[in-house]
């Protein structure tokens, strides 16, 4: 018997990345925004969506949303109630949305275009290790922390952290209750990613939304 | 948690590769993998044995270069490598450095074949 070594020097995950970069073609030239949203669950990623897919509604801006769960579609009928465009893609077990997914969810839906959207939110499956890995075509990714969660999540998950282009305190309006350490938690978000930017929010009482829709609306968005 | 879909994409892509060298089976399987890919090094060769079962993989060793992060720091123009994922800083000049040279990688090195002496067939063009 002889041995060979070939070298391959291949990406595991090649398949995902030319897909996800097909996406980013699509939502490039079709001028549409479009954000991965990623925390565990419970953080508060449909709320903040609810919210900010109705204010954006409010401004005139056309915003839909593709909304990822192992299963029900709960999420989905929640944000539908804000009047926009949303899609529930079910993963069955699988723990994140990937390439494939997205585009295939992206086909046949009803009354969407991507030329007539200015937002396309992708709300992730809640998970905080493997969603890192799959790039999805977006252009900004988005890591929520809830003020409940433990002002120490970002150094326990850098992978996530460390691949984020924005981060969102969730709920700022029950800290105090929570002993909610607030410059801890901005010092080790910004130890894992320094120079992120970061919202601080209540999807109830409303308080950072504005900041955030500002970014929202940036010139070449976020 | 993705590790058995991680260890399923491997075995794709190898299978597929090693399809240009007939008769060959493959001994081992080398990767290369960042401490911020987000894949645990045990958990993955827990599911590689799961994934290659009854496909032409099984048996082939899985061999995992972890590989440790490394940042370039603005401030003093070097690229060094940091020890552990809890703080993105220099360690030359403690400054946050945010931009990484090393540490996202997911991907595979080789592999190694072991051929039938006899014949050595040049590897067929591969399909693309």
């Amino acid at each position: 018997m002889t041995t060979r070594i070939v070298e391959l020097r291949r990406g595991i995950l090649k398949k995902n990345d030319e897909l996800a970069a097909g996406l980013r073609n699509r939502f490039n030239s079709a001028g549409v925004l479009v954000l991965n949203l990623v925390s565990s669950p419970g953080t508060g990623k449909t709320a903040l969506l609810e919210r900010t897919l109705r204010e954006l509604r409010a401004r005139g801006a056309q915003a839909a949303a593709l909304v990822g769960d192992l299963e029900t579609d709960n999420d989905a009928r929640r944000l539908a109630a804000s009047g926009a465009p949303v899609r529930q893609i079910n993963t069955h077990g699988i723990c994140h949305l990937d390439a494939e997914m997205i585009t295939k969810h992206l086909e046949g839906w009803e009354g969407v275009s991507l030329a007539g959207l200015n937002y396309l939110f992708i709300e992730n499956v809640g998970n905080l290790v493997c969603p890192s890995s799959y790039d999805l075509g977006e252009r900004i990714r988005v890591v929520l922390l809830s003020v409940t969660e433990g002002e120490d999540k970002p150094l326990k998950y850098p992978g996530l952290f460390n691949s984020a282009d924005a981060a969102v305190i969730t709920k700022i309006d029950i800290a105090g209750p929570c002993g909610f350490d607030r410059e801890l938690a901005l010092r080790n978000i910004n130890e894992i990613r320094p120079g992120i930017r970061i919202f601080e929010t209540s999807a109830k009482t409303g308080a950072g939304i504005n900041e955030w829709l500002t970014y929202l609306e940036e010139p070449g968005g976020g | 948690m993705h590790e058995l879909s991680i260890a399923a994409s491997i075995v794709d892509s190898v299978t597929e590769s090693a399809s240009a060298y007939p008769g060959a089976r493959v001994k081992e399987v080398r990767l290369r993998v960042g401490a911020l890919a987000s894949v645990i090094e045990d958990s993955l060769q827990f599911c590689w044995g799961l994934a290659t079962e009854d496909t032409p993989l099984a048996g082939a060793a899985l061999v995992i270069n972890m590989l440790p992060v490394i940042v370039h720091c603005d401030g003093c123009g070097a690229d060094t490598e940091i020890a552990g994922v809890q703080s993105f800083r220099c360690p030359r000049c403690g400054e946050l450095a945010a931009d990484l040279r090393q540490g996202r990688e997911l991907e595979i090195e080789s592999i190694e074949l072991e051929e039938p002496d006899t014949a050595l067939p040049d590897p067929v063009e591969e399909q693309v």
